[in-house]
């Protein structure tokens, strides 16, 4: 179909050879049968509890949460509050505590009632453990020693994070800022705000904080690199900077690992990297870094069906990169990242394709490219139009026939079209003009008669 | 020389050689005060004289005339010894007192107005346009007066002979503000759409120390014919004057509104904008003029269809610009065709309708003369431009502006700035043919 995509269509075959943790290898083209850890696996239901697990501490409580309000579910909803549950029962939110036994409203059976008793232990425990906190800051305070303040200041925000208090938190973790000595420190607090900031949905914050970080003159190690490129690349997705975004998360290093789940899941990074990618790169760019961009091949091998729809889209199989991109959707719009953005993010991928697919031809069947893009002809031929409209291809439609015709404008005519239009546009701007100076000269003239 | 007889008698005597037409004239200017005062009584003398050889006094009797309270009653008779005036006077003599000739042109509009048979004036006034004119890119005091009188009649291919000529030579301003707003009307009238937005653009954009009411008045067709024409409205240059810049929109905006309306909104929107500003429409009368926009948005649909088409049935044209029937859709598209702005061919067997692309080769003889014409028109501009780049730079006053920079007020600088940006551009002009000027055309900051 296009010329300069040769080998491309095996290399992948081979690739996964070498690089992949079994479940695909055979055929890449089948959906893989079930890949349990991966967070957006198969077009069924998700595996919710197989998602939890991708994810520690509030990030984990969070997406939970979001997917039971999500879902739709009954089944699906009450699995995930079951697990919130057990998770802030691990934990010391006790408003968040009420709140979900709120939402689960008895529906879970006698052990999933409130716990008044849990409450009252933890909220004491947690009056005396401020007052303590707050008594040693001040106590450090009057010592003047930099390091020991920093430190009070970090427990007590460690603290009001884990109660759930993020605002207080926030304000801590920035107060330590004016007690960091070492690089280690403001990169420490720098993370730790970061990770507020997500949460707290400031994604300025974010960015801000992560640059801040990466000018610390010491050497980032690799793992708080990958990290910080995480958060930057979430920061530009909230912002619908696609292309920075996928640039970030095509940049994180294989070292973050699950090092970061209290933020963002390997997993995560491929798709949202991969979408971000397809969306707003070009067919060069798109083999440069992310399909020859080893880095990145490894957390593509974690989520086939991203790794299977990139190269398919690279190799021009729009009906399968479609299909997969149908099956994931149920699942990502359960993201608590993603979600805002995957109608966008489709819809750009969508457009990619159809250009990609005219590009090479000087005629397409409508009905052929239809069925390739699994639409109707008459909703294909909106899709054209509008693309034909914003100039993205240069085609013209017979509607009569249902056939796209390449447009090759006339180079010769054009030139003529634009000169003489610039000729006309010249000569009413210098008439203008010279009208214009000779009310101004009459104008200064007026002036100087009047002085004398 | 206080009779009237005496006068005459004079007028009679002195009108050969340029020497006693000279005499004769400061003694006219003696005696105007004398004729002023006598202004009813001079009507009998009048045709004591030849308008061809005593143009002059008969001028100044004229003039006498004309400033007579009760003219009112004895218009039809003042008009027709106007015209007989106008058509027989000498151009020489008329010229020595050109604000006399002036003024009974004005007079000769307004009777002429008063009877209702604008029509009428119109060939004499051209006539007497042409005589005080000296040459044909001056604008004279008159211009508008002409211009008035074709919009009156409906005349308006008479306008173009007058508004063909290109302008530059202003004596008043205000002159010119109204003979570029009739000019717009006029061609509004004859659909050169064109012409008009350069006549409105003259006025919106000519230097004003304060807002006046043409300009504002010619801001509103402005926006109207930018819409019809580019179906937007293009912001202000930047060498608007501020007094424009400040106050014009405020002055317009269910205009603006309009012109808000037509950019984003749909048919419905942009008819319920016209629905609430009717009233202010109606009585600035540019409802004609708003129903044409309406309509521009309809071809500007089917315009915009040819970019993405090749062929396509009526009922999708219909659904697609938002027509009833494909009926209205195949008169729209006819229309259109008949007209040259599209190129297309209905197939009335299955009601498709097939576009093409433009048949224009460039390659006619006639299409050669046309770009011959076209260069020449910018030759000839350029040298006037390198001649007027020449005299300023000659100029003592623009020499001293460039030298001290420091005392510059605002509206110095603004105009610096225009003549500065003569400078760069006579220079490029001053060796360079036609494709050059196109580029550095492209590349300015004019743009």
């Amino acid at each position: 179909m296009n010329g300069d995509d040769e080998g491309v269509v095996g290399a992948p075959i081979g690739d996964d050879a070498m690089f992949s943790d079994g479940g695909s290898v055979d055929d890449p083209r089948r959906p893989p049968a079930r890949a349990g850890k991966a967070p957006a696996a198969g077009g069924e239901q998700m595996d919710v509890e197989a998602y939890a697990a991708l994810y520690t501490g509030r990030t984990k409580v969070a997406r939970l949460l979001f997917i039971a309000e999500r879902c739709g579910n009954e089944g699906m909803q009450l699995e995930a509050l079951r697990m919130v549950h057990d998770e802030i029962k691990r934990g010391e939110d006790s408003h968040l505590y009420a709140e979900v036994v709120a939402k689960i409203g008895g529906r879970l059976g006698s052990q999933y009632d409130f716990d008044q008793t849990w409450v009252d232990t933890v909220d004491r425990r947690a009056e005396l453990r401020k007052e303590k906190l707050e008594n040693e800051l001040s106590a450090y305070k009057t010592n003047m020693i930099k390091e020991s303040i920093r430190m009070g200041y970090n427990d007590l925000a460690d603290f009001y994070y884990s109660h759930g208090q993020l605002g207080d938190a926030f304000k801590n973790y920035v107060r330590t800022r004016d007690y960091c000595t070492t690089s280690k420190h403001i990169i420490q607090m720098c993370l730790n705000i970061i990770l507020v900031s997500i949460e707290l949905g400031q994604f300025m914050h974010v960015s801000n904080y992560v640059s801040k970080a990466e000018l610390t003159p010491e050497q980032l190690d690799s793992v708080t690199h990958a990290k910080l490129r995480c958060a930057a690349g979430l920061a530009y997705l909230e912002t619908k900077k696609y292309k920075l975004a996928a640039r970030k998360f095509l940049e994180t290093g294989p070292e973050l690992g699950n090092n970061y789940t209290d933020v963002i899941a390997p997993q995560d990074v491929a798709t949202y990297g991969g979408l971000c990618a397809l969306a707003s790169f070009d067919r060069t760019e798109l083999k440069n870094k992310v399909i020859d961009n080893i880095n990145f091949r490894n957390f593509l091998e974690l989520v086939p069906e991203v790794r299977e729809l990139i190269n398919d889209f690279y190799a021009s199989r729009y009906a399968s990169c479609l299909a997969y991109l149908e099956n994931l959707k149920p699942n990502l719009l359960l993201d608590i990242h993603l979600h805002e953005h995957v109608e966008t993010l489709y819809l750009e991928i969508r457009h990619k394709a159809i250009i990609q697919y005219t590009h090479p031809f000087i005629s397409v069947d409508l009905h052929t490219m239809a069925s390739a893009f699994k639409t109707s002809v008459a909703g294909l031929e909106k899709e054209l139009e509008a693309l034909i409209t914003e100039d993205q291809i240069q085609a013209r439609i017979d509607s009569h026939n249902k056939i796209l015709y390449a447009r090759h404008a006339d180079q010769r005519n054009a030139t003529f079209q634009r000169v003489l239009q610039t000729g006309m546009e010249f000569e009413r701007d210098v008439r203008a003009m010279l009208l214009r100076a000779n009310l101004i000269k009459h104008e200064s003239m007026l002036k100087t008669t009047k002085k004398h | 020389m206080d009779s009237v007889e005496a006068l005459v008698a004079h007028i009679q005597g002195l009108s050969g050689s340029p020497a006693e037409v000279a005499q004769l004239h400061s003694l006219l200017k003696q005696s105007e005060d004398t004729l002023r005062s006598q202004a009813a009584r001079l009507a009998p003398f009048l045709p004591q004289l030849d308008p061809s050889a005593h143009t002059l006094g008969y001028l100044f009797l004229l003039e006498a005339y004309s400033s007579e309270p009760n003219l009112r009653e004895q218009a039809d008779i003042f008009v027709s010894i106007v015209v007989e005036f106008i058509n027989s006077c000498s151009t020489e003599q008329i010229r020595l007192a050109p604000e006399k000739f002036i003024s009974v042109c004005k007079s000769f509009k307004d009777q002429v107005m008063q009877l209702q048979v604008p029509m009428q004036g119109i060939a004499p006034l051209r006539m007497a346009l042409r005589k005080i004119q000296t040459s044909s890119e001056q604008l004279t005091p008159l211009h508008p007066d002409y211009l008035t009188l074709c919009l009156l009649a409906k005349c308006y291919k008479a306008g173009l002979s007058v508004l063909n000529d290109d302008i530059f030579e202003v004596d008043q301003p205000r002159d010119l503000f109204l003979y570029c707003y009739y000019g717009g009307m006029i061609n509004i009238g004859l659909k050169r759409f064109v012409k008009a937005l350069e006549c409105l653009h003259n006025v919106v954009t000519a230097p004003m120390t304060a807002l006046n009411e043409t300009a504002v008045e010619a801001y509103k067709k402005y926006i109207l014919v930018s819409l019809i024409l580019n179906g937007q409205v293009p912001s202000f240059p930047k060498y608007t004057s501020a007094a424009a810049h400040r106050n014009l929109k405020s002055y317009t905006q269910p205009y603006v509104d309009l012109a808000n309306c037509y950019a984003t909104g749909t048919f419905s929107e942009f008819e319920a904008c016209i629905q609430t500003h009717l009233e202010k429409f109606q009585s600035d009368s540019n409802l004609g003029l708003v129903k044409q926009v309406l309509s521009s948005l309809y071809k500007r649909n089917i315009q915009r269809l040819t970019q993405t088409y090749l062929t396509l049935s009526l009922q999708d044209i219909a659904n697609a610009v938002q027509l009833k029937t494909p009926k209205e859709a195949e008169m729209h598209v006819l229309r259109m065709i008949q007209d040259g702005e599209i190129f297309a061919t209905i197939n009335q067997k299955d009601g498709m309708v097939s576009f093409h692309e433009d048949p224009e080769q460039y390659k006619t003889c006639h299409m050669i003369e046309h770009i011959d014409s076209s260069i020449q028109r910018l030759m000839a501009l350029s040298k006037k431009l390198s001649s007027l780049d020449e005299h300023i730079s000659c100029d003592p006053a623009y020499l001293a502006k460039v030298s001290s920079p420091t005392t510059e007020s605002t509206e110095r600088k603004w105009s610096m700035e225009e003549l500065s940006l003569w400078l760069v551009f006579s220079v490029i002009f001053y060796d360079s043919c036609f494709l050059n000027c196109v580029s550095f055309y492209l590349s300015s900051q004019f743009k």
